[in-house]
Formats: C-alpha cells, structure tokens, sequence
C-alpha cells in the first residue's frame, strides 16, 4: 500500500484553515508556516523539521510514515502505548492537528 | 516497550543537526545598519526565535543577534555541573551555526539602549541599528538590594547565585568542593514567579547527592520563601524522605531579608538565622535588564513585561515582542528554557507571517518538558501543553493532557541529557 499523503478530509478542520494543506504537495506559503509552526512544538524534543541529534535517545521523527506516526501518536493519547511523557503530551492534541504534523513528518527528509 | 522501532530509526537517521557545529568563532563582520528584524539576547528565547524567522521566512528575513557572550550556557543541566557528573563544555553551545547555518548575523555586544519610536537599537559599542520587528529575549535580573548584603557579598564572590549559567556555576562548584565534610550547603528560593520553578529543589537533591558521596556527614538545607515547594513538591518530597534522609532538610516560609557573608549567616523575616559553610541565597527576579529601562515591565508590581500571547508583542510598545522569562506569564506557564524556546518559534511565526502580510495563525500551542535530576542517574518531569484560548486571550493547558513522572528512574535521566542535546540544537543550530 503506498503511504497515504494528506488528505484533504481529514485537513478541513484545522484550526480554521482552508482545508487541502498538502505540504509536500503545494501547500500555500501561509498554510505551510503554520503547519510548520505546529510541528515546531514537537522539535524542542525530536528536533528542527523532527531531525533528532545523532545518537539521540529521542526518535527522529522526519521521513517516518505518516500512517505510522499517527498511530504511534494515537496509541500514545489512548495509553495503549505506555511511556514516560508522550502519554501527556499526545493528549494535548486534537486528532486533526495529529494528521497535520504526521504529514509534515512524513515529508520532510530523513 | 514497544519503542525499538523509533530508537533504531532515532538513531540512524537523526543526521545533520550537528554536522556544521564544532567550528568556532562567530566572525562578526560588519554591523547593518539596519535588519528586518533584530533580536536581543541569546538565550533559550532569542536564539530560538532568531533560527526560526530565518527558517520559517524560507531565509527571506534578515535578522540580527545581538548576544555579549562568546557562546550559549545552558541553565537546564548546570546543576549537575554543581555536582560534578557535567563540567561546562558539557553544556555550552557556540553561536557558530545560527551564522553559518541560518544567515543570522550575530553581533557580540550588548544592547545599551532601545527607543521604540525611532525604532532602533543602540549597542555598547556605539553603533545603531534600526529595526522594523525587534524581539527582547534578555532572561531575567537578580534583584540583589531585596536582601541587604547580597549585593556586596556576590561582588567579593563569598554568596553566589549560579542562576544564569557561567563562571559562578564554575565557583559555586569549587566551595562545594572546598567545603568540609559536615559543612552545611543552604539555597534560599524567593517566593515565586521566579525563573525555573524546580530548579532550586533539583540542585538541592544533586548537591545532597554529591555530598552524600563525598562527605556524608554534611547536609543541605533548604530555605523556601513559599508555603510548600513550587513544582513536583511530592516527587521531590519522596525522594528526600527515601534517598536523603537525614542531609537534605526542607523549611517552607523562610523569606530572607540579609545575609552576613562574612559570618556564613542567613537572616530571615520571622524564622531564626540559619548558618552554613556555603551559602548558595538565590533573591527575587524581575525581567532582564534592557527589558526595564525600555520601561516594557509594566506588570507584576513592574517585574515583569506584558504581552499579547498570540504574537508575543509588548502591550507597551509596537513591534517590540518580548519572549522567555522576562514576561508576564499566562496560567500555569513556567518560567523555562524549554517555555522560552515555545515563545521564540511562536513569535518568529507571528513576525514572519506579519512581515509577509498574512494573518496571524490565529491558534499557536506551546509546549513545556521540565526534567530534574534528582541525583547523577535518575530524573523525574512535568510536562504541560498549551493553546491560545482567543475568547480570553491567553494560553491554558490543554485540558486532560500534561503531568508529572511516576517516580524517578534512570530511563527518564537518559530522556533528560536526549532532551537537553535535541533542544540545544533545536535553538541554536
């Protein structure tokens, strides 16, 4: 199955933007700063653009699925994934707002 | 734990983010004139904020840095230089890559003065620079003269601080050193909001670690202006009871008026005096000063600057945002480094969106991830997420998420230095 790019669906909802954000895909230069500054709150911890420092004990989260990482995120905030802080902070955001920093994860470079 | 698939890719694919650091030297060239945007300070909030409007503006924005240090000293893990498991190269960051990386143009000097209306800066070096956007990201200042000694008692180096990292973390670490054994180690906490809610009580529990190591018959005492302790009180309650008992005392409601360098004595407004051999009295805080005498304090009895939350911006002053531990906070908003990197890309976002004519993102969040170690292995945390609440302009914690560790473990020491390196390189490289 190929990995599923954003869908404009599941976009219409965040935060009051117009709905079809697909960052890889020519996201407007507004829309794309603030995705960007969405997915910011995840880079004090996994790094600018999700590109942890090498040997980080923290993943690296830019080039991941974007399936995975919703899934991860979403196991997080239902405490089926146990941890030691992303059971806290995933509960701090909307399943909208997971889809948009997955899909920036997922196209950024490794 | 089923995170074997993040470590592996964490550790094969976490790149770059270091691959241009450990070059020296900012090679100031020449000073502009002017810059589109200029940032003072570059701590956790203005480097941060100087990285991201270059970054977020795809490098279209100029900025200009200006920082009088040689290089970033980071508060959040110099408590364990404090207690010898980090030494200072540990914790230090060069400004190198914010130039070579990012195009900003550091300038090391420091910020004599602002006039808000011409809109410029004017550096101790004498040269102006004039500014359409200008962020004030300058820490915080000890109120030394609200305890009478204390300023004369730093100046011969006898009563120390080391609440902004540098030479006296180095010196307060050499009268650890020195102290003999069953000397007494006293930190006073001045009643909050004060910069790093946990941090008196994490170098509390690293130091009586330390002494318990070394020299068993010391102790530590803790002198808490407040009514309880500030941030994780339980955590840091059970790991006294467990792992210090017997050297690390708490005493709630001890507000310092004087100290007596000389005779090692610590005065107080109700409680008795307190004597110790190394005397560690930490006083009230107000924003940095640059900050006051731009006259943004305008809150907080003027300790602190106001700031319209959704763009970081001063209620006093146009164009001048203010980020960090300098401002007034919203509820349940620490004074920390992790808050003040939050500020920065906030407002850089905000500025960058601004100066290209689009609205504000009408909806910023902030995170917050607070580690303290509480001896040189185990950690425990807080963590909060925050949204921008437009119906009251402010941020709130997003209900239901946050919260603190379970207990300490060695697990969440190995997270602490991960988020320690990630955040640095996040602000600065």
């Amino acid at each position: 199955m190929m990995i599923s790019r954003f869908r404009p669906a599941a976009l219409a909802c965040f935060i009051g933007l117009a709905a079809g954000a697909a960052f890889a895909q020519g996201a407007s230069p507004q829309e794309a700063l603030y995705i960007k500054s969405l997915a910011a709150t995840c880079a004090n911890c996994h790094g600018t653009a999700g590109q942890a420092v090498a040997g980080s004990a923290n993943a690296s989260l830019a080039g991941r699925s974007k399936d995975d990482l919703v899934t991860q995120m979403k196991a997080f905030k239902s405490g089926a994934r146990p941890a030691t802080v992303m059971h806290q902070l995933a509960k701090g955001y909307s399943d909208a707002q997971i889809e948009v920093i997955a899909a920036y994860f997922a196209a950024q470079k490794k | 734990m089923k995170s074997q698939h993040i470590s592996r890719r964490g550790v094969l694919h976490s790149a770059a983010a270091l691959s241009l650091l450990g070059l020296t030297g900012c090679a100031t060239t020449s000073i502009p004139q002017r810059a589109k945007v200029v940032v003072v300070g570059g701590g956790y909030g203005g480097a941060t904020a100087a990285k991201y409007v270059r970054w977020l503006s795809d490098y279209k924005i100029d900025v200009v840095l200006i920082e009088p240090q040689e290089a970033f000293i980071s508060c959040p893990i110099s408590n364990l230089v404090l207690s010898g498991v980090k030494q200072m190269a540990d914790i230090t960051t060069p400004y190198s890559a914010l130039s070579k990386r990012h195009g900003v143009t550091v300038v090391k000097d420091i910020a004599k003065s602002i006039d808000t209306r011409a809109k410029t800066v004017t550096l101790g070096g004498g040269a102006t620079i004039g500014y359409d956007k200008l962020i004030v990201s300058p820490g915080i200042d000890l109120q030394y003269d609200t305890i009478e000694g204390l300023r004369a008692a730093n100046a011969s180096g006898q009563i120390l601080q080391a609440w902004k990292a540098g030479p006296e973390t180095v010196a307060l670490r050499r009268q650890l050193e020195a102290m003999p054994d069953g000397g007494v180690f006293a930190i006073t906490i001045p009643e909050a909001p004060y910069r790093c809610p946990p941090g008196p009580y994490e170098r509390a529990s690293v130091v009586a670690g330390y002494l318990k190591a070394n020299k068993p018959r010391s102790k530590v005492l803790i002198l808490d202006a407040n009514q309880d302790v500030t941030s994780k009180g339980p955590l840091f309650k059970r790991v006294w009871n467990e792992q210090y008992k017997g050297i690390l005392e708490y005493r709630a409601q001890h507000k310092v008026t004087a100290v007596d360098a000389k005779a090692g004595v610590i005065k107080f407004d109700v409680q008795e005096d307190v004597k110790a051999q190394v005397l560690n009295v930490l006083p009230a805080m107000r924003a940095g000063a640059i900050a006051v005498q731009t006259g943004l304090n305008n809150l907080g009895s003027n300790r602190w600057c106001g700031v319209n939350y959704l763009n970081f911006e001063s209620t006093v002053a146009k164009d001048v945002h203010v980020l960090g531990d300098s401002i007034q906070i919203a509820p349940a908003m620490p004074k920390s480094g992790h808050m003040a990197n939050s500020h920065g890309k906030v407002a850089a976002a905000a500025i960058v969106a601004e100066l290209s004519g689009w609205p504000i993102n009408p909806a910023p969040m902030l995170t917050n991830t607070c580690y303290s170690f509480i001896d040189p292995k185990m950690a425990i945390h807080v963590a909060s997420v925050h949204e921008y609440v437009a119906a009251e302009k402010t941020f709130k914690t997003v209900a239901g998420s946050g919260g603190v560790s379970t207990g300490p473990t060695e697990l969440e020491g190995v997270y602490a230095l991960s988020w320690a390196s990630n955040i640095w390189a996040d602000s600065l490289s």
